[in-house]
């Protein structure tokens, strides 16, 4: 969202609902950058692409020269108490899959955000685009159970095959057992 | 006959070769600890220590364990060092299995000790659910010399018969138990013959 | 930086996506597969598939390879990872910024001070805080430093590997001067701790730059003898030259860092071309071979070595005095002294210990060059003491993606060579 606005309002006497509502009535359209909608985090170019647009995206940005992807993750945003940063007209939902371009002859980066609703977590993949991406993506399957459409080799990475549930999730529990510091009867 | 002479006239200072008496058992027991060579079980930080621990500054050679053996087979001591991973666990149990009785765990580091900072679903919370375990060197990573006074430890042990003492007692150990041979009681075994 | 463009990274991009040297089988199925393969109809011959690790002494921690072999040529290949899952990302979301560096630091365990500072950065970032100068610029020393002990680490592995056994000796012995000062400085020989959100846990100890100099002084000498044992020695180079070659647009399409990137001639540093820290004040040179084969990568990583000296000894020069930590206190602990005669020092002391400090929502992604490549740290924060979200971008997790590639065509006992010249850490590749 830009830095903006609100110079006439005086933010203690309004709720902060009627804030949004009053930023959302001067800014109906998103900022768009590369066809998409755009954010600012702490500095860094954010794009909101749509599952749709993702794959398209990412190869016109390649054309232009962002020739390295250097990360891919994984986020699930359930339980998340704060409000998320994201332009107007892009849904929240529960996972993100955040991907990290680099461009070598600019050198900017550029961040991408993708929303995935819980109820089809998958997307498609960009690995005939950036080979790199190929342990990322599993990784973020294997962690959250998101599926990457047309991905050469969806299958766990980390944890062992037959393993249940998908650990990074915010519902799956940490695995902590009691510590037991001393009366535990074992064979030595 | 001169020897007897000897010895007769000096005791056994009179010998041309010197002896030392003792049981079978104690000279095994020191030839054991003076050289347990250890399998190569680096899994984490904790084997980057105990390469150091290896290397010149601190000399493993010194125990007679500068021999690292990759091959389980000629290995006598396992030292885990790192952390354990559930998809790691079935790996270091067929690795302990693999190894020649009699064989002895140190469990380097708190995270194969207890599962140390660690305590969450990827880990197994202390190597000594999947084997036994005969000293725990604390630390994290433990220092060159942390591990040096563990392997220490386990030498006493071992020349003491310690060890090999509290395992026949309890059972515990491998749990390697060979059947006994039940020969035909009929079949009288003649010397010499086939 | 190279001539790459569009077109060459195209045409390296259907030689990576298609099949021809990664093998795609699961976990299960290698193992059922293991051994004799007959020839199929596809017009694939006689094959061996074997299970290289996940416990050999030369696949550097516990890496696991399943190699498709032709006689004594790989086919196609597959690293198999996650041996070492710690489930540290996990773990990360359960402690305070405070206790995050803790847990970070046992990721990448040859080179510990980088996983402190990419994660201090990041939360340092959405903080909005500017560490002084002092902090910074010790930061940078004891970077460099690291930098030094990891490549130290890897002249004695890499030469073990292949052969080399007296390397194993040489290479920790230098490490160990590195080391010890180390200790001198944070305590702890690995896993310091030392470099916190906020600053640095503690001032340099009085006398360091005598000690440091001496340290610099005496391996000058010693890399000498590395190059004498190894790189002049024919029989190193038969093994290494022209071994697991890599062009530059594979290894951009295959998110390559470090001196895998730069043994291809393709010359990206981050300390110069995104410049953290006080990078921009001091002068070096960024290394590139020009053959991308193993040797480069050997060669780079012993010229970054020196490269690093030379940073260190301008550090000495420059280092200025003040505040080793930022002085706010939302953030930073009260000062020892203070907590004897103040009870609300004390007070302040036990609540950032306990409960840590919050940090404003928000995310962001900082990354460093770390001596493996491009360590990138995500954190998603709440608004809460500890992190939402927290990934390390691992730089060995992704270079391994480059190994099928390298070991295509190449000999079974090249394998070890073409491993240890990627030198994965696999502390940071499963976390």
């Amino acid at each position: 969202m830009s830095d903006a606005e609100t110079p006439s309002i005086d933010e203690s006497e309004l709720a902060e609902e009627s804030v949004e509502d009053v930023l959302e009535e001067e800014l109906p359209q998103p900022e768009l950058l590369h066809g998409v909608p755009v954010s600012e985090s702490r500095g860094q170019v954010v794009l909101h692409p749509s599952r749709d647009e993702y794959v398209a995206l990412v190869s016109s940005l390649r054309e232009l020269g962002y020739w390295m992807c250097v990360d891919l993750c994984g986020v699930d945003y359930l339980g998340y108490g704060a409000q998320r940063n994201l332009p107007a007209g892009v849904a929240p939902e529960r996972f993100e899959v955040v991907v990290g371009l680099l461009n070598h002859t600019d050198r900017s980066r550029l961040r991408l955000r993708v929303q995935i609703p819980e109820s089809d977590p998958q997307l498609a993949t960009l690995f005939p685009l950036h080979p790199s991406v190929e342990n990322p993506e599993r990784e973020v399957f294997d962690m959250f159970g998101i599926r990457f459409d047309g991905h050469p080799d969806m299958s766990r990475i980390l944890m062992p095959d037959e393993w249940i549930g998908h650990p990074l999730r915010k519902d799956y529990e940490l695995g902590r057992i009691p510590v037991q510091f001393k009366g535990a009867s074992t064979a030595r | 006959m001169g020897i007897v002479a000897d010895v007769q006239a000096d005791g056994l200072a009179g010998l041309e070769h010197n002896f030392l008496t003792g049981r079978v058992e104690d000279l095994i027991r020191w030839a054991r600890s003076h050289s347990s060579w250890p399998a190569t079980f680096g899994l984490a930080c904790c084997a980057i220590e105990m390469m150091a621990t290896g290397g010149p500054h601190y000399d493993l050679a010194r125990f007679g364990m500068e021999v690292f053996r990759a091959s389980p087979r000629q290995a006598d001591i396992m030292i885990v060092a790192g952390r354990v991973s559930q998809k790691m666990a079935p790996v270091l149990r067929q690795i302990y299995d693999q190894m020649m009785e009699p064989k002895w765990v140190i469990s380097m580091g708190v995270c194969a000790s207890s599962g140390g900072m660690f305590n969450n679903y990827a880990l197994v919370q202390g190597v000594d659910t999947i084997v036994p375990v005969d000293v725990y060197a604390p630390g994290c990573p433990p220092g060159p010399e942390t591990l040096l006074q563990a392997i220490v430890t386990l030498h006493e042990l071992i020349e003491s018969g310690e060890i090999m003492r509290r395992r026949d007692v309890t059972g515990a150990g491998a749990g390697v138990h060979l059947d006994e041979l039940q020969l035909p009681t009929s079949t009288a075994l003649t010397i010499g013959t086939r | 930086m190279t001539s790459t463009d569009l077109t060459t990274l195209n045409s390296a991009l259907t030689r990576l996506t298609s099949d021809e040297s990664v093998l795609r089988l699961s976990e299960t199925e290698a193992e059922q597969k293991s051994g004799y393969q007959a020839p199929t109809e596809e017009g694939l011959g006689e094959r061996m598939i074997m299970n290289m690790g996940p416990q050999h002494p030369s696949t550097h921690g516990v890496l696991r390879l399943v190699l498709e072999m032709d006689g004594e040529t790989i086919t196609r290949s597959k690293p198999v990872i996650g041996y070492l899952h710690t489930g540290m990302e996990k773990t990360g979301e359960e402690l305070t910024y405070l206790q995050g560096a803790t847990n970070v630091t046992r990721m990448d365990y040859a080179a510990p001070l980088f996983n402190e500072l990419v994660f201090s950065l990041a939360v340092e970032e959405l903080l909005g805080i500017e560490v002084p100068d002092r902090g910074q610029w010790i930061r940078m020393l004891m970077s460099e430093l690291n930098r030094m002990s990891s490549h130290l680490l890897f002249m004695a592995t890499n030469g073990m590997d292949l052969g080399a056994v007296g390397m194993m000796l040489y290479g920790w012995r230098e490490r160990e001067e590195v080391l010890r000062f180390f200790e001198a400085v944070t305590g702890l020989r690995m896993n310091h701790n030392y470099i916190r959100p906020g600053g640095v846990a503690a001032d340099l100890p009085g006398g360091w730059d005598e000690e440091l100099s001496a340290i610099l002084d005496v391996i000058p000498d010693r890399l000498a003898e590395f190059d004498l044992l190894m790189t002049g020695q024919p029989i190193w180079r038969e093994r290494l030259q022209g071994v697991g070659v890599i062009t530059a647009e594979e290894a951009l399409s295959l998110g390559a860092t470090g001196p895998i990137l730069r043994s291809t001639g393709f010359a990206w540093d981050l300390r110069r071309d995104q410049p953290y820290l006080k990078y921009d004040q001091v002068e070096f040179d960024v290394i590139a071979g020009s053959f991308g084969d193993c040797f480069d990568r050997y060669a780079i990583r012993l010229a970054e070595i020196r490269e690093s000296m030379r940073i260190v000894r301008q550090i000495i020069d420059k280092m200025p005095e003040g505040d080793y930590r930022v002085q706010d206190k939302k953030v930073t602990p009260p000062p020892r002294a203070r907590i004897d005669e103040s009870m609300e020092a004390l007070i302040h002391h036990f609540k950032i210990f306990t409960e840590g400090f919050k940090v404003p929502e928000g995310e962001v992604y900082v990354a460093v060059e770390s001596p493996r490549g491009e360590l990138g740290c995500y954190i998603v924060s709440d608004g809460s003491s500890k992190p939402f979200r927290m990934h390390i971008r691992g730089p060995s997790f992704v270079n391994l993606q480059t190994l099928p590639h390298l070991m295509k065509d190449s000999f079974l006992a090249d394998t070890v060579a073409i491993i240890s010249s990627v030198d994965p850490i696999m502390g940071e590749v499963d976390r």
